[in-house]
């Protein structure tokens, strides 16, 4: 896949990183404002493909075994489901349980393991569309060999 | 309830095998489709509609990219010809008709379990009251969370969120497993 114009490139070059700190926003403020894990994620994501798309697959130099997204994503379910399960640990033994303390309503810091879980799904959602979108990507590149 | 649980996951197992193996591109990802539609029908069983109807959702815009990118690309297809000539005579092929033995069987399976799985839902329109009641007391006060969506995503209703996280999952190995066959030969 080849890459787009100069002015698309510079347009996307300034964008992503406006549009990955946003998602990044998204995320880690899901417990206050609207938003949470999953559109941070897809924003996150969204980041990536617009930079792949802009600038084409050949300057990325894929491989046939890109992992680094998948693992990225796998480890994040991962860690998402030990947390629940460290709330079976700990307190009062249930599934899924706010162990953390919930400090004051409003604060970044606050809701105890809600903005981990957020943190944690968003990694999951923005890698696992990106592996999506690489798959394809590699996929196509191969039939085109 | 449960032995139908178990029939759908051996369904399930036995397509993400075939997905595996085939050798059409586009066989193994309807294949994949018997995992993902599986599972629909097993979230119906749990009684979630709700991520019954994320899993329909991902799993057809899966499925449609994926085809409309393997059918756009190169693909060589199996021919199976319904009736072999033999010294002058004409015999049934089996393989062919196992093959739609095989396919009008799982479909019929599908279905009944997919009824099976509907008739035990609530009636539409009565839906359980108990415990939207809590969710409206005071969330902030129990959850410690401000955004009360998020409240009610992540803390009441955990498990819910791990399921579509699952999705995602689920979503991202059927797409990895049959585009890696084309590279594997």
């Amino acid at each position: 896949m080849k890459g787009m114009s100069v002015i698309v490139k510079k347009v996307a070059q300034l964008l992503s990183g406006l549009i990955f700190m946003y998602g990044v926003y998204i995320i880690t403020h899901g417990h206050l404002t609207p938003g949470g894990g999953f559109a941070g994620g897809a924003l996150l994501a969204g980041s990536m493909i617009l930079l792949v798309l802009a600038f084409g697959s050949d300057v990325m130099g894929l491989k046939k075994r890109e992992t680094g997204s998948s693992i990225i994503e796998n480890s994040a379910i991962l860690v998402f489901i030990l947390f629940a399960t460290i709330a079976m640990l700990v307190g009062t033994r249930v599934f899924f349980h706010n162990f953390l303390p919930g400090g004051t309503l409003g604060e970044l810091i606050s809701a105890g393991v809600i903005p981990l879980y957020n943190i944690f799904v968003g990694m999951e959602v923005g890698a696992a569309l990106f592996t999506i979108f690489l798959a394809l990507v590699i996929y196509k590149e191969e039939v085109l060999k | 309830m449960e032995a139908i649980l178990t029939i759908i996951l051996i369904f399930m197992i036995l397509g993400a095998i075939y997905s595996l193996h085939a050798r059409d591109l586009l066989s193994a990802l309807i294949s994949m489709g018997i995992v993902g539609y599986g599972l629909v029908i097993c979230f119906l069983l749990l009684k979630a509609p709700d991520l019954a109807i994320v899993q329909i959702l991902v799993e057809t815009i899966t499925l449609v990219i994926m085809v409309s990118v393997v059918l756009d690309s190169t693909r060589h297809e199996l021919k199976e010809k319904a009736s072999i000539v033999h010294d002058g005579q004409s015999f049934i092929n089996s393989r062919y008709v196992g093959n739609i033995f095989i396919g009008v069987l799982i479909a019929l399976v599908l279905l009944y379990t997919y009824h099976f799985a509907i008739e035990n839902l609530t009636p539409f329109g009565e839906h359980l009251m108990r415990m939207s009641g809590p969710y409206l007391e005071d969330p902030a006060a129990t959850t410690g969370s401000a955004n009360m969506v998020t409240g009610v995503v992540f803390d009441y209703r955990g498990y819910d969120t791990l399921g579509e996280a699952t999705i995602l999952v689920t979503a991202v190995v059927g797409v990895l497993t049959v585009l890696r066959i084309q590279g594997r030969k």
